[in-house]
Protein backbone atom coordinates (compact mmCIF):
# COMPACT_ATOMS: atom_id res chain seq x y z
CA UNK A 1 0.00 0.00 0.00
CA UNK A 2 1.66 3.87 -0.83
CA UNK A 3 1.79 5.70 2.02
CA UNK A 4 -0.01 8.98 1.66
CA UNK A 5 0.64 10.54 5.31
CA UNK A 6 3.72 9.77 6.99
CA UNK A 7 4.83 11.55 10.57
CA UNK A 8 8.14 10.27 12.18
CA UNK A 9 9.07 10.71 14.93
CA UNK A 10 6.65 14.32 15.15
CA UNK A 11 6.83 16.35 18.38
CA UNK A 12 4.76 19.51 18.66
CA UNK A 13 4.42 22.26 21.68
CA UNK A 14 2.26 25.45 21.86
CA UNK A 15 4.19 28.79 23.31
CA UNK A 16 2.49 28.19 26.44
CA UNK A 17 1.54 24.60 28.24
CA UNK A 18 3.49 21.34 27.93
CA UNK A 19 3.65 19.77 24.67
CA UNK A 20 0.94 19.25 22.69
CA UNK A 21 2.49 15.83 20.50
CA UNK A 22 5.78 13.90 21.69
CA UNK A 23 6.95 11.45 19.24
CA UNK A 24 4.08 10.80 17.60
CA UNK A 25 5.09 7.74 14.24
CA UNK A 26 1.69 7.40 11.91
CA UNK A 27 1.70 6.37 8.12
CA UNK A 28 -1.81 6.26 6.51
CA UNK A 29 -1.80 4.16 3.35
CA UNK A 30 -3.69 5.43 -0.01
CA UNK A 31 -7.46 4.15 0.66
CA UNK A 32 -7.52 3.95 4.47
CA UNK A 33 -10.35 5.53 6.10
CA UNK A 34 -8.63 6.43 9.35
CA UNK A 35 -10.07 7.33 12.93
CA UNK A 36 -8.59 9.89 15.13
CA UNK A 37 -9.79 9.70 18.66
CA UNK A 38 -8.90 10.71 21.86
CA UNK A 39 -9.28 12.91 24.80
CA UNK A 40 -9.54 16.80 24.94
CA UNK A 41 -6.36 18.59 24.56
CA UNK A 42 -4.87 15.29 23.42
CA UNK A 43 -3.00 16.68 20.39
CA UNK A 44 -5.73 15.74 17.41
CA UNK A 45 -6.57 18.77 16.18
CA UNK A 46 -2.90 19.93 16.78
CA UNK A 47 -1.97 16.42 14.37
CA UNK A 48 -4.09 17.41 11.49
CA UNK A 49 -2.89 21.26 11.59
CA UNK A 50 0.88 19.47 11.09
CA UNK A 51 -0.50 17.76 8.58
CA UNK A 52 -2.07 20.23 6.88
CA UNK A 53 1.34 22.79 7.19
CA UNK A 54 -0.38 25.23 9.50
CA UNK A 55 2.07 24.21 12.11
CA UNK A 56 5.37 23.16 11.51
CA UNK A 57 6.79 20.30 13.67
CA UNK A 58 9.59 21.21 16.05
CA UNK A 59 11.07 17.93 15.68
CA UNK A 60 10.67 15.05 13.00
CA UNK A 61 8.92 15.02 9.77
CA UNK A 62 5.32 15.14 8.50
CA UNK A 63 5.00 14.17 4.36
CA UNK A 64 1.83 13.91 2.56
CA UNK A 65 1.95 12.68 -0.86
CA UNK A 66 5.56 12.09 -0.57
CA UNK A 67 6.28 15.57 -0.36
CA UNK A 68 6.00 18.88 2.51
CA UNK A 69 2.33 19.42 3.39
CA UNK A 70 2.95 22.97 1.97
CA UNK A 71 3.31 21.33 -1.28
CA UNK A 72 0.70 18.87 -1.23
CA UNK A 73 -2.11 20.94 0.09
CA UNK A 74 -4.00 21.04 -3.29
CA UNK A 75 -4.31 17.51 -3.11
CA UNK A 76 -6.08 17.86 0.30
CA UNK A 77 -9.51 18.48 1.00
CA UNK A 78 -10.11 19.80 4.87
CA UNK A 79 -13.45 20.29 6.87
CA UNK A 80 -12.71 22.47 9.71
CA UNK A 81 -14.01 21.67 13.60
CA UNK A 82 -15.84 25.06 13.66
CA UNK A 83 -16.83 27.27 10.80
CA UNK A 84 -14.23 29.72 10.85
CA UNK A 85 -16.13 32.88 9.23
CA UNK A 86 -19.19 34.63 10.71
CA UNK A 87 -22.76 33.27 9.82
CA UNK A 88 -24.31 36.97 8.44
CA UNK A 89 -21.16 37.08 5.80
CA UNK A 90 -22.91 38.05 2.53
CA UNK A 91 -22.06 34.96 0.20
CA UNK A 92 -24.34 31.94 -1.06
CA UNK A 93 -23.50 28.20 -0.70
CA UNK A 94 -22.76 28.19 -4.34
CA UNK A 95 -20.09 30.36 -3.73
CA UNK A 96 -18.90 28.85 -0.88
CA UNK A 97 -18.50 25.65 -2.82
CA UNK A 98 -16.49 27.28 -5.79
CA UNK A 99 -14.36 28.85 -2.85
CA UNK A 100 -12.83 25.34 -2.77
CA UNK A 101 -11.73 25.30 -6.25
CA UNK A 102 -9.01 27.84 -5.30
CA UNK A 103 -5.48 26.55 -6.32
CA UNK A 104 -6.94 24.05 -9.23
CA UNK A 105 -8.24 27.13 -11.23
CA UNK A 106 -6.66 30.20 -12.83
CA UNK A 107 -5.36 32.79 -10.89
CA UNK A 108 -6.93 35.97 -12.61
CA UNK A 109 -10.94 36.75 -13.34
CA UNK A 110 -13.47 34.47 -12.54
CA UNK A 111 -14.30 30.82 -12.50
CA UNK A 112 -14.56 28.60 -15.29
CA UNK A 113 -17.76 26.06 -16.77
CA UNK A 114 -15.45 23.36 -15.23
CA UNK A 115 -15.27 24.60 -11.96
CA UNK A 116 -19.05 24.99 -11.77
CA UNK A 117 -19.03 21.78 -12.85
CA UNK A 118 -17.19 20.54 -10.06
CA UNK A 119 -18.89 22.52 -7.35
CA UNK A 120 -22.18 21.44 -8.42
CA UNK A 121 -20.69 17.68 -8.69
CA UNK A 122 -19.64 18.11 -4.99
CA UNK A 123 -23.07 19.82 -3.98
CA UNK A 124 -24.88 16.55 -5.61
CA UNK A 125 -22.43 14.29 -4.07
CA UNK A 126 -23.39 16.32 -0.38
CA UNK A 127 -27.06 16.74 -1.15
CA UNK A 128 -26.64 20.45 -1.03
CA UNK A 129 -27.68 21.55 -4.87
CA UNK A 130 -31.21 22.74 -3.88
CA UNK A 131 -29.66 25.01 -1.31
CA UNK A 132 -26.79 26.32 -4.33
CA UNK A 133 -29.01 30.10 -4.39
CA UNK A 134 -29.41 29.89 -0.40
CA UNK A 135 -27.03 32.69 2.12
CA UNK A 136 -24.89 30.73 4.12
CA UNK A 137 -26.40 32.34 7.28
CA UNK A 138 -29.42 30.63 6.50
CA UNK A 139 -28.78 27.60 6.69
CA UNK A 140 -28.88 24.73 10.17
CA UNK A 141 -26.13 23.28 11.45
CA UNK A 142 -26.47 20.18 8.99
CA UNK A 143 -26.76 21.83 5.57
CA UNK A 144 -23.45 24.00 7.24
CA UNK A 145 -21.99 20.62 7.67
CA UNK A 146 -22.67 19.54 4.54
CA UNK A 147 -21.95 22.75 2.38
CA UNK A 148 -18.11 22.40 4.07
CA UNK A 149 -18.08 19.14 2.99
CA UNK A 150 -18.65 20.11 -0.47
CA UNK A 151 -16.45 22.80 -0.68
CA UNK A 152 -13.74 20.54 0.77
CA UNK A 153 -14.84 18.08 -2.48
CA UNK A 154 -14.97 20.83 -4.86
CA UNK A 155 -10.99 20.39 -5.69
CA UNK A 156 -11.30 16.47 -5.87
CA UNK A 157 -8.88 15.67 -3.42
CA UNK A 158 -6.79 13.16 -2.72
CA UNK A 159 -6.82 12.95 1.08
CA UNK A 160 -9.88 14.16 2.82
CA UNK A 161 -9.28 15.63 6.86
CA UNK A 162 -12.03 16.29 8.86
CA UNK A 163 -11.64 17.96 12.11
CA UNK A 164 -14.87 16.33 14.37
CA UNK A 165 -17.59 17.45 11.14
CA UNK A 166 -20.29 16.06 12.98
CA UNK A 167 -19.76 17.77 16.50
CA UNK A 168 -22.60 20.60 16.19
CA UNK A 169 -25.19 18.16 14.25
CA UNK A 170 -27.65 16.25 15.41
CA UNK A 171 -27.56 12.02 15.35
CA UNK A 172 -29.59 11.32 12.18
CA UNK A 173 -27.23 13.99 9.93
CA UNK A 174 -24.23 12.57 11.79
CA UNK A 175 -25.45 9.23 10.38
CA UNK A 176 -25.91 10.54 6.70
CA UNK A 177 -22.44 12.36 6.93
CA UNK A 178 -21.03 9.01 7.46
CA UNK A 179 -22.13 7.03 5.46
CA UNK A 180 -21.07 9.85 2.19
CA UNK A 181 -17.82 9.70 3.67
CA UNK A 182 -17.79 5.93 3.72
CA UNK A 183 -19.12 6.39 -0.37
CA UNK A 184 -16.19 8.60 -0.70
CA UNK A 185 -13.49 6.73 0.66
CA UNK A 186 -14.28 4.41 -2.62
CA UNK A 187 -12.06 7.16 -4.48
CA UNK A 188 -9.91 9.45 -1.57
CA UNK A 189 -8.04 8.75 1.96
CA UNK A 190 -9.64 9.68 4.97
CA UNK A 191 -8.75 10.45 7.90
CA UNK A 192 -11.45 11.73 10.62
CA UNK A 193 -11.37 13.55 14.31
CA UNK A 194 -14.23 12.41 16.46
CA UNK A 195 -14.81 11.43 19.92
CA UNK A 196 -17.57 8.74 19.27
CA UNK A 197 -15.63 6.11 19.13
CA UNK A 198 -17.97 3.38 19.11
CA UNK A 199 -20.17 5.12 16.44
CA UNK A 200 -16.90 5.81 13.82
CA UNK A 201 -15.88 2.02 14.34
CA UNK A 202 -18.44 0.94 11.77
CA UNK A 203 -17.17 3.10 9.29
CA UNK A 204 -13.40 3.18 9.51
CA UNK A 205 -10.77 1.03 8.77
CA UNK A 206 -8.34 1.27 11.51
CA UNK A 207 -8.10 3.62 14.74
CA UNK A 208 -5.76 5.84 15.79
CA UNK A 209 -5.81 6.69 19.55
CA UNK A 210 -3.72 10.24 20.74
CA UNK A 211 -3.26 11.32 24.04
CA UNK A 212 0.01 13.26 23.54
CA UNK A 213 1.41 10.34 22.17
CA UNK A 214 -0.06 7.38 19.89
CA UNK A 215 -1.10 5.07 22.17
CA UNK A 216 -2.28 2.31 19.35
CA UNK A 217 -3.27 2.63 15.74
CA UNK A 218 -5.25 -0.71 15.13
CA UNK A 219 -8.01 -2.41 13.06
CA UNK A 220 -10.98 -1.49 14.94
CA UNK A 221 -12.59 -2.75 16.98
CA UNK A 222 -10.62 -1.84 20.05
CA UNK A 223 -11.49 -2.45 23.35
CA UNK A 224 -12.13 -1.07 26.82
CA UNK A 225 -8.44 -1.98 28.17
CA UNK A 226 -7.55 0.47 24.91
CA UNK A 227 -9.84 3.05 26.10
CA UNK A 228 -8.83 3.26 29.94
CA UNK A 229 -5.29 3.92 28.36
CA UNK A 230 -6.35 6.28 26.34
CA UNK A 231 -8.56 8.99 29.19
CA UNK A 232 -6.06 7.52 31.77
CA UNK A 233 -9.74 5.79 33.65
CA UNK A 234 -11.63 3.24 34.68
CA UNK A 235 -13.87 3.00 31.19
CA UNK A 236 -16.41 0.60 29.94
CA UNK A 237 -17.29 0.17 25.72
CA UNK A 238 -20.93 0.01 25.59
CA UNK A 239 -21.78 -1.29 21.73
CA UNK A 240 -25.01 1.04 20.56
CA UNK A 241 -26.67 2.14 17.90
CA UNK A 242 -28.07 5.96 17.43
CA UNK A 243 -31.67 5.97 18.98
CA UNK A 244 -33.93 6.61 15.35
CA UNK A 245 -31.82 3.69 14.05
CA UNK A 246 -33.00 1.21 16.33
CA UNK A 247 -36.92 2.88 15.31
CA UNK A 248 -35.88 2.42 12.07
CA UNK A 249 -35.32 -0.90 12.07
CA UNK A 250 -38.59 -2.23 14.13
CA UNK B 1 -34.26 71.63 -2.86
CA UNK B 2 -35.23 73.95 -5.86
CA UNK B 3 -32.74 76.32 -5.12
CA UNK B 4 -30.35 73.89 -4.87
CA UNK B 5 -30.89 72.21 -8.40
CA UNK B 6 -31.27 75.91 -9.77
CA UNK B 7 -27.92 76.34 -8.35
CA UNK B 8 -26.85 72.78 -9.95
CA UNK B 9 -27.36 74.01 -12.99
CA UNK B 10 -25.54 76.99 -12.98
CA UNK B 11 -22.67 76.79 -10.74
CA UNK B 12 -19.61 74.19 -11.84
CA UNK B 13 -18.47 73.71 -7.98
CA UNK B 14 -21.52 72.44 -7.16
CA UNK B 15 -21.83 69.62 -10.36
CA UNK B 16 -17.96 69.05 -9.00
CA UNK B 17 -19.18 68.08 -5.37
CA UNK B 18 -21.47 65.52 -6.83
CA UNK B 19 -19.54 63.92 -9.03
CA UNK B 20 -16.80 64.03 -6.39
CA UNK B 21 -19.45 62.16 -4.17
CA UNK B 22 -20.47 59.65 -6.83
CA UNK B 23 -16.92 58.48 -7.51
CA UNK B 24 -16.26 58.98 -3.37
CA UNK B 25 -19.15 56.73 -3.56
CA UNK B 26 -17.83 54.05 -5.75
CA UNK B 27 -14.45 53.64 -4.15
CA UNK B 28 -15.88 53.63 -0.76
CA UNK B 29 -18.94 51.41 -1.72
CA UNK B 30 -16.10 48.66 -2.97
CA UNK B 31 -13.02 49.11 -0.63
CA UNK B 32 -15.48 49.74 2.03
CA UNK B 33 -17.71 46.37 1.70
CA UNK B 34 -14.11 44.54 2.33
CA UNK B 35 -13.92 46.80 5.34
CA UNK B 36 -16.90 46.16 7.00
CA UNK B 37 -16.86 42.40 6.11
CA UNK B 38 -13.56 41.78 6.90
CA UNK B 39 -14.47 43.88 9.97
CA UNK B 40 -11.16 46.25 9.90
CA UNK B 41 -13.00 49.87 10.10
CA UNK B 42 -10.96 50.39 13.16
CA UNK B 43 -7.64 49.63 11.19
CA UNK B 44 -9.02 51.70 8.56
CA UNK B 45 -9.52 54.37 10.78
CA UNK B 46 -6.08 54.20 12.37
CA UNK B 47 -4.51 53.91 9.11
CA UNK B 48 -6.38 57.05 8.22
CA UNK B 49 -5.41 59.40 11.16
CA UNK B 50 -1.50 58.44 10.63
CA UNK B 51 -2.19 60.08 7.89
CA UNK B 52 -2.83 63.05 9.12
CA UNK B 53 1.41 62.84 10.84
CA UNK B 54 2.60 62.71 7.44
CA UNK B 55 0.64 65.33 5.96
CA UNK B 56 2.04 67.77 9.51
CA UNK B 57 5.76 66.49 8.46
CA UNK B 58 5.21 67.26 4.87
CA UNK B 59 4.03 71.21 5.44
CA UNK B 60 6.74 71.63 7.92
CA UNK B 61 9.64 70.07 5.49
CA UNK B 62 8.06 72.14 2.97
CA UNK B 63 6.50 69.25 0.66
CA UNK B 64 3.37 67.86 -1.03
CA UNK B 65 0.97 66.87 1.94
CA UNK B 66 -0.81 64.28 0.15
CA UNK B 67 2.61 62.55 -0.74
CA UNK B 68 3.44 63.21 3.36
CA UNK B 69 0.02 61.54 4.06
CA UNK B 70 0.69 59.20 1.10
CA UNK B 71 3.92 57.50 2.61
CA UNK B 72 2.32 57.70 6.58
CA UNK B 73 -0.80 55.82 5.27
CA UNK B 74 0.83 53.15 3.28
CA UNK B 75 3.68 52.45 5.86
CA UNK B 76 0.59 52.83 8.90
CA UNK B 77 -1.15 49.93 6.59
CA UNK B 78 2.29 47.98 6.33
CA UNK B 79 3.22 47.49 10.20
CA UNK B 80 -0.80 47.12 10.94
CA UNK B 81 -1.10 44.35 8.80
CA UNK B 82 2.13 42.69 9.78
CA UNK B 83 1.62 42.93 13.40
CA UNK B 84 -2.23 41.90 12.62
CA UNK B 85 -0.92 38.26 10.59
CA UNK B 86 2.02 37.78 13.18
CA UNK B 87 0.73 38.67 16.74
CA UNK B 88 -3.28 39.08 16.19
CA UNK B 89 -3.77 39.89 20.31
CA UNK B 90 -1.76 43.12 19.52
CA UNK B 91 -3.26 44.08 17.04
CA UNK B 92 -5.92 46.83 18.84
CA UNK B 93 -2.93 48.37 20.76
CA UNK B 94 -0.85 49.22 17.72
CA UNK B 95 -3.82 50.60 15.63
CA UNK B 96 -4.63 52.72 19.03
CA UNK B 97 -1.08 53.64 18.94
CA UNK B 98 -0.15 54.59 15.82
CA UNK B 99 -4.37 56.29 15.62
CA UNK B 100 -3.02 58.65 18.62
CA UNK B 101 0.41 59.16 17.50
CA UNK B 102 -0.13 59.81 13.96
CA UNK B 103 -2.63 62.78 14.91
CA UNK B 104 -0.18 64.17 17.79
CA UNK B 105 2.08 64.11 15.53
CA UNK B 106 0.34 65.95 12.47
CA UNK B 107 -0.53 68.69 14.98
CA UNK B 108 2.41 69.13 16.42
CA UNK B 109 3.82 69.55 12.83
CA UNK B 110 0.99 72.01 11.44
CA UNK B 111 1.33 73.84 14.79
CA UNK B 112 4.97 74.13 14.17
CA UNK B 113 4.52 75.32 10.54
CA UNK B 114 6.32 78.82 9.91
CA UNK B 115 4.07 81.16 7.77
CA UNK B 116 0.55 80.39 7.01
CA UNK B 117 -0.99 77.88 9.65
CA UNK B 118 -3.10 75.17 8.01
CA UNK B 119 -6.72 74.54 9.04
CA UNK B 120 -6.75 71.12 10.67
CA UNK B 121 -10.80 71.28 10.04
CA UNK B 122 -10.65 71.23 6.34
CA UNK B 123 -8.29 67.48 6.71
CA UNK B 124 -10.65 66.59 8.98
CA UNK B 125 -14.33 67.16 7.71
CA UNK B 126 -12.80 68.29 4.44
CA UNK B 127 -14.68 70.66 1.73
CA UNK B 128 -16.60 68.75 -1.10
CA UNK B 129 -17.75 72.03 -2.44
CA UNK B 130 -14.00 72.76 -3.51
CA UNK B 131 -12.78 69.96 -5.93
CA UNK B 132 -10.99 70.53 -8.56
CA UNK B 133 -11.25 68.97 -12.18
CA UNK B 134 -7.99 67.69 -11.62
CA UNK B 135 -9.38 66.10 -8.15
CA UNK B 136 -11.88 64.51 -10.14
CA UNK B 137 -9.47 62.52 -12.56
CA UNK B 138 -7.58 61.77 -9.61
CA UNK B 139 -10.30 60.06 -8.13
CA UNK B 140 -11.59 58.55 -11.25
CA UNK B 141 -8.26 57.28 -12.04
CA UNK B 142 -8.45 55.96 -8.45
CA UNK B 143 -11.53 54.28 -8.74
CA UNK B 144 -10.68 52.58 -12.46
CA UNK B 145 -7.47 51.18 -10.45
CA UNK B 146 -9.75 49.65 -7.50
CA UNK B 147 -12.11 48.07 -10.29
CA UNK B 148 -9.42 46.57 -11.99
CA UNK B 149 -7.67 45.09 -9.00
CA UNK B 150 -11.08 43.60 -7.55
CA UNK B 151 -12.52 42.59 -11.10
CA UNK B 152 -8.93 40.49 -11.62
CA UNK B 153 -8.38 39.10 -7.93
CA UNK B 154 -11.99 39.36 -6.85
CA UNK B 155 -11.65 35.36 -5.54
CA UNK B 156 -8.73 35.77 -3.34
CA UNK B 157 -9.72 38.97 -1.93
CA UNK B 158 -13.05 37.05 -1.26
CA UNK B 159 -11.75 33.55 0.08
CA UNK B 160 -9.04 36.13 2.59
CA UNK B 161 -11.97 37.96 3.86
CA UNK B 162 -14.14 34.85 4.25
CA UNK B 163 -12.02 32.27 5.73
CA UNK B 164 -8.25 33.50 5.56
CA UNK B 165 -7.32 29.66 6.98
CA UNK B 166 -9.24 27.58 3.93
CA UNK B 167 -7.69 30.29 1.57
CA UNK B 168 -4.45 29.55 3.06
CA UNK B 169 -4.63 25.50 2.57
CA UNK B 170 -5.78 26.41 -1.24
CA UNK B 171 -2.91 27.93 -1.74
CA UNK B 172 -3.91 31.77 -1.65
CA UNK B 173 -1.18 33.62 -0.18
CA UNK B 174 -3.09 35.07 2.35
CA UNK B 175 -0.43 37.64 3.71
CA UNK B 176 0.16 39.10 -0.21
CA UNK B 177 -3.47 39.80 -0.66
CA UNK B 178 -4.35 40.72 3.11
CA UNK B 179 -1.67 43.51 2.81
CA UNK B 180 -2.67 44.74 -0.55
CA UNK B 181 -6.26 44.67 0.75
CA UNK B 182 -4.97 47.15 3.31
CA UNK B 183 -2.77 49.50 1.03
CA UNK B 184 -5.87 49.74 -1.42
CA UNK B 185 -7.71 50.89 1.91
CA UNK B 186 -4.88 53.71 2.51
CA UNK B 187 -4.78 54.44 -1.05
CA UNK B 188 -8.34 55.21 -0.86
CA UNK B 189 -8.38 57.18 2.59
CA UNK B 190 -4.92 59.35 1.74
CA UNK B 191 -6.89 60.48 -1.99
CA UNK B 192 -10.33 60.90 -0.44
CA UNK B 193 -8.82 62.77 2.51
CA UNK B 194 -8.23 65.64 0.73
CA UNK B 195 -10.99 65.98 -1.15
CA UNK B 196 -14.25 65.47 1.34
CA UNK B 197 -11.97 64.93 4.45
CA UNK B 198 -10.64 62.35 6.95
CA UNK B 199 -14.57 61.96 8.99
CA UNK B 200 -15.99 61.30 5.97
CA UNK B 201 -13.77 59.02 4.42
CA UNK B 202 -14.87 57.02 7.51
CA UNK B 203 -17.89 57.53 7.09
CA UNK B 204 -18.30 56.70 3.56
CA UNK B 205 -15.95 53.36 4.06
CA UNK B 206 -17.87 51.84 6.84
CA UNK B 207 -21.83 53.46 7.28
CA UNK B 208 -23.63 52.75 3.47
CA UNK B 209 -21.30 49.29 3.26
CA UNK B 210 -22.86 48.23 7.00
CA UNK B 211 -26.34 49.20 5.80
CA UNK B 212 -26.07 47.19 2.58
CA UNK B 213 -24.32 44.24 4.68
CA UNK B 214 -27.93 44.08 6.70
CA UNK B 215 -29.48 43.24 3.01
CA UNK B 216 -27.30 41.98 0.52
CA UNK B 217 -26.65 38.42 -0.35
CA UNK B 218 -23.87 38.64 -2.02
CA UNK B 219 -20.22 40.66 -1.74
CA UNK B 220 -20.68 41.93 -5.60
CA UNK B 221 -24.57 43.36 -4.64
CA UNK B 222 -23.24 44.69 -1.14
CA UNK B 223 -20.44 46.34 -3.28
CA UNK B 224 -23.40 48.09 -5.61
CA UNK B 225 -25.68 48.76 -2.62
CA UNK B 226 -23.16 50.48 -0.58
CA UNK B 227 -22.05 52.88 -3.79
CA UNK B 228 -25.67 53.79 -4.61
CA UNK B 229 -26.31 53.88 -1.27
CA UNK B 230 -23.40 56.68 -1.06
CA UNK B 231 -24.38 58.60 -3.73
CA UNK B 232 -27.67 59.11 -2.26
CA UNK B 233 -25.97 59.87 1.04
CA UNK B 234 -23.80 62.50 -0.94
CA UNK B 235 -26.25 63.72 -3.38
CA UNK B 236 -29.22 64.62 -0.36
CA UNK B 237 -26.29 65.75 1.91
CA UNK B 238 -25.14 68.87 -0.55
CA UNK B 239 -28.78 69.25 -0.95
CA UNK B 240 -29.79 69.57 2.34
CA UNK B 241 -27.01 71.46 3.82
CA UNK B 242 -27.04 74.20 0.37
CA UNK B 243 -29.86 76.45 1.30
CA UNK B 244 -29.19 76.65 5.25
CA UNK B 245 -25.07 76.73 4.44
CA UNK B 246 -24.60 73.97 6.74
CA UNK B 247 -20.97 72.42 6.32
CA UNK B 248 -22.05 69.68 3.62
CA UNK B 249 -19.35 66.95 4.52
CA UNK B 250 -20.76 66.90 8.13
CA UNK B 251 -24.42 67.13 7.24
CA UNK B 252 -23.57 64.16 4.88
CA UNK B 253 -21.97 62.06 7.54
CA UNK B 254 -25.14 62.71 9.77
CA UNK B 255 -27.37 61.81 7.22
CA UNK B 256 -25.17 58.22 6.89
CA UNK B 257 -25.37 58.04 10.63
CA UNK B 258 -29.29 58.52 10.38
CA UNK B 259 -30.06 55.79 7.83
CA UNK B 260 -27.46 53.20 8.96
CA UNK B 261 -29.24 54.01 12.59
CA UNK B 262 -32.75 53.59 11.24
CA UNK B 263 -31.92 50.67 9.13
CA UNK B 264 -30.17 48.34 11.78
CA UNK B 265 -33.18 49.63 14.04
CA UNK B 266 -35.61 48.44 11.66
CA UNK B 267 -34.46 45.45 11.33
CA UNK B 268 -34.04 44.42 14.54
CA UNK B 269 -37.75 45.16 15.27
CA UNK B 270 -38.55 43.24 11.65
CA UNK B 271 -36.25 40.46 12.86
CA UNK B 272 -37.80 40.49 16.59
CA UNK B 273 -41.45 39.88 14.76
CA UNK B 274 -40.35 37.23 12.41
CA UNK B 275 -39.58 35.20 15.04
CA UNK B 276 -42.34 36.13 17.22
CA UNK B 277 -44.85 34.95 14.26
CA UNK B 278 -42.73 31.72 13.47
CA UNK B 279 -43.14 30.55 17.11
CA UNK B 280 -46.17 27.90 17.53
CA UNK B 281 -49.24 29.39 19.56
CA UNK B 282 -49.27 28.18 23.29
CA UNK B 283 -51.98 25.08 23.47
CA UNK B 284 -54.37 25.86 26.19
Amino acid sequence: MTPVIELQDVSYAYDIGPPALEHVSLTVAEGEFLGLVGPNGGGKSTLLRLVLGLLQPASGAVRVAGASPQESRRVIGYVPQYARFGREFPISVEDTVLLGRLGTTGLLGGYRVADREAARLAMTQTEVLDLRRRPLGSLSGGQLQRVLVARALACDPRILILDEPTANIDMRAETDIFDLFKALNQRMTIVVVSHDIGFISRYVTRVACLNRTLLCHQPVPIGSEVIERLYGMQMQLIPHNHAFEREAKT
Amino acid sequence: MSAFLDALALHAFLQHALAAGLLASIACGIVGSYVVVKRIGYLAGGVAHTALGGMGIAYFLGKSPIGGALVAALLAALIIGWVSLRFRQHEDTIIGALWAVGMAIGILFISRTPGYNVDLMSYLFGNILMVSRADLLLMAGLDGAIIALVAMFRRQFLAVCFDEEFARLRGVPVEVFYLGLLLIVALTVVILIQVVGLVLVIALLTLPAAIASQYARSLAAMMFAATLLGVTFTGAGLALSYEPDLPAGATIILLAGLAYLLSALGRAIWLRRRRTFALPNPTP
